[in-house]
């Protein structure tokens, strides 16, 4: 099964005539063969990818075409509030935005917007979804990734791919690898995908990758206590960075004592999460967690 | 983004909200005329010089004097220009004093605490406030959280008159006070959202014994995503406030942070970045440097890591990881070897590169007959480095 997309997904891409929209469509494209059509304003009309896919003037003409559930969205920043509204507007279901470099402002209306609006939003500033052998909905390198049992949850991108290649290489694969984002705002938070997994009959174990700043890996810790059965195996990342200092992703900064690696690590063990010191040690710990439960 | 305290006030004034205002002096022969300036336009004879930087906590280190004649003031003043003012927030080298304030001594009767900023996990601006003006608030928050009010903005119909006045009657403001507070709060929540401020804190609010409501102090920082939608607020930087090193990085689109460590790291991707400098510390070295090349790793990139890395003489050795996704590892190799050989590298430098292409890479750097120490996993590498960086003792 997995989680959130699947090979019966229809994806559109919002910006898919760009040099970013056009490279990674085609990847999934490729990897899925689930990518229905695009959307590029002025464009509708036109064909792109060899002439496979169908491009559209709008998200609601994509949709109504399409019939289309997922929007892979790779507009410039300062375009990707609009564009993110629009999906919302069109009742696109799952809305997954890579683009990095969106500003506060706009993400607040954003999040305002989703309320109540039957459309979850993944990202922004992250590297997608990828569901392996299913659907690729993002930038992630689908040939790393093996159809497999556990689900991966991360903040980060190479760093997520850094765990999926540990788990191949103790003979794991993945039932869904999602990249929530390193923004201050996300559409999609640590506990909604823990869910997720949780319910998820094809999962047996959840890896969860964290960073400094922000609450939500101590949300999630706490929500795994009293909501998950499976065996979660949590990194944080930035032990080592000093505090009040933005360490490339945009939310990543310690602004408080709770938001330090050493913090969240704490209250994630309390919680019952196999917490691991060295990220060369994702792999083994889901492993070991997993002969133990097995046994 | 961060600026200056008097360039906070100059915003603020320009949203209508009163001010502690001040002449700004940047050397010591215009002192003088700037205390006299300000003896003139605030018809006063007491001043306060306070220092212009960043960090936080400029009282503590001494660099804000009050002086009650013009004598003392210049006196103050040229001890403060050009001091290097430690604060709390500067670390032990503390930070060069470029510009003075002059300010208008102003007689405080109350002092309060506003800032407006993102509360991530509600994903909403909220407005905080209490009566403990001119503490940490940190300190306030971690000690009497309950003395900190707090009103969250709903983004569909923003900031309201009755949030400003909820907050103003909470602070136990007379009712002339009240009267200006309400419109203060909405100016400075106007100014916030319509710069894209991160943070917009006055702290100190004071009352004054004239029973007038004024921003003693001001800091604002802004959302570097937003900052090309304002260039006014960008001509406002200050590079002198920031690291040298970084600055320059920034040119090359490198995303450089220094530490204190031995150990270079140019890893593409923050949280590997992350990661890389943790697995460092974990063998028992001590990382240099936080370096995101991001997606593009060629030859350039490569280069110009370097030049970063080692313009720090502490780097021992330098860790390259990449996991190439949608980058190719023999490109990224091809362009380390460029690189080494251009830059005639007098450091060990450890490479781990893994992803798409993988093991032409490695096969590339192994033929290359360079002074280059390949590792074969994240552990590996991160052995391997600080072994390099100890020079073997480890």
């Amino acid at each position: 099964m997995a989680i959130l997309v699947n090979k019966q997904s229809k994806i559109i891409v919002q910006g898919i005539t760009g040099s970013e929209g056009s490279f990674h469509a085609q990847q999934c494209y490729e990897y899925g063969q689930n990518v229905v059509g695009g959307v590029t304003p002025g464009k509708g009309g036109t064909r792109v990818l060899d002439a496979n896919l169908p491009v559209f003037n709008t998200c609601v003409e994509a949709k109504a075409a399409t019939g289309a559930n997922v929007s892979l969205i790779f507009v410039p920043p300062l375009f990707a509030r609009d564009a993110i509204l629009e999906a919302i507007d069109a009742k696109i279901e799952l809305i997954v935005c890579i683009t990095e470099g969106i500003p506060v402002q706009d993400m607040i209306q954003v999040q305002r917007a989703l309320l109540g609006s039957g459309s979850r939003l993944i990202g922004p500033n992250c590297p997608g979804l990828l569901t392996p052998g299913e659907a690729k909905v993002g930038i992630m390198p689908g040939f790393i990734a093996r159809p497999g049992r556990v689900g991966v949850i991360s903040k980060s991108g190479t760093l997520t791919y850094e765990a999926v290649h540990q788990l191949v290489g103790v003979g794991l694969g993945q039932s869904t690898c999602v990249g929530i984002g390193g923004d201050p705002i996300i559409g999609t938070k640590m506990i909604d995908v823990l869910q997720l997994f949780q319910n998820d009959p094809d999962t047996d174990a959840i890896v969860l990758i964290g960073e400094i700043g922000g609450s939500m890996e101590i949300e999630a810790a706490h929500y795994v206590k009293e909501s998950v059965s499976k065996p979660v195996i949590g990194f944080i990342a930035g032990q080592t960075a000093p505090p009040g200092r933005r360490m490339g992703h945009a939310g990543a900064i310690v602004s408080g004592a709770d938001e330090s690696a050493a913090a969240k690590k704490r209250v994630m063990a309390s919680c019952g999460i196999l917490v691991v010191d060295s990220p060369a040690h994702i792999g083994q710990t889901v492993a070991d967690a997993l002969n133990r439960v097995r046994a | 983004m961060k600026i200056h305290e008097y360039q906070a006030k100059e915003l603020l004034k320009k949203y209508n909200i009163p001010i502690q205002d001040g002449v700004i002096c940047e050397s010591e022969n215009k002192l003088e005329s700037a205390i006299q300036e300000a003896s003139r336009l605030f018809n006063t004879k007491n001043y306060v010089i306070k220092a212009q930087i960043h960090a936080g906590g400029r009282g503590k280190g001494g660099g804000v004097k009050f002086c009650t004649s013009a004598e003392k003031a210049q006196v103050e003043g040229k001890k403060i220009l050009g001091m290097q003012l430690v604060t709390p927030q500067t670390g032990p080298e503390g930070q060069k004093v470029r510009k003075v304030m002059v300010a208008q001594a102003m007689d405080i009767a109350s002092e309060y605490y506003v800032a407006i900023t993102l509360d991530r996990s509600a994903g909403r601006d909220v407005i905080m406030a209490s009566t403990e003006g001119g503490m940490d608030i940190e300190e306030v928050a971690a000690h009497t959280p309950e003395k900190i009010i707090r009103v969250w903005v709903d983004p569909a119909v923003g900031f309201q008159p009755f949030q400003a006045r909820q907050i103003a009657f909470r602070l136990g403001f007379e009712p002339a006070i009240i009267k200006q507070a309400i419109p203060l709060l909405m100016n400075l929540y106007q100014c916030y959202k319509e710069t894209d401020a991160s943070l917009a804190e006055v702290n100190p609010l004071i009352v004054t014994t004239q029973n007038q409501l004024v921003a003693l102090d001001a800091k604002f920082n802004f959302d570097s995503n937003a900052l090309c939608r304002h260039s006014d607020i960008v001509a406002m930087r200050d590079i002198y406030e920031e690291d040298p090193t970084e600055v320059e990085a920034g040119k090359y689109n490198l995303n450089y942070i220094k530490l204190d460590g031995n150990v270079g790291c140019m890893v593409n991707g923050a949280g590997l970045a992350m990661a890389t400098m943790d697995i460092i510390k974990l063998n028992g070295g001590e990382p240099a440097n936080f370096l995101d090349v991001g997606g593009g790793a060629n030859v350039e990139t490569v280069k110009n890591g370097f030049k970063i890395i080692l313009s720090d003489p502490n780097v021992k050795a330098v860790l390259i990881n990449i996991f190439g996704g949608i980058v190719r590892c023999d490109r990224v190799a091809n362009g380390i070897i460029e690189a080494v050989k251009d830059l005639d590298l007098s450091v060990p430098v450890v490479v781990r590169l893994e992803g798409t292409n993988a093991d032409l890479a490695k096969s590339l750097l192994e033929n290359a007959k360079l002074a280059i120490i390949p590792a074969t996993s994240l552990a590996d590498a991160a052995e391997k480095v600080v072994q390099a960086a100890t020079g073997g003792s480890n």
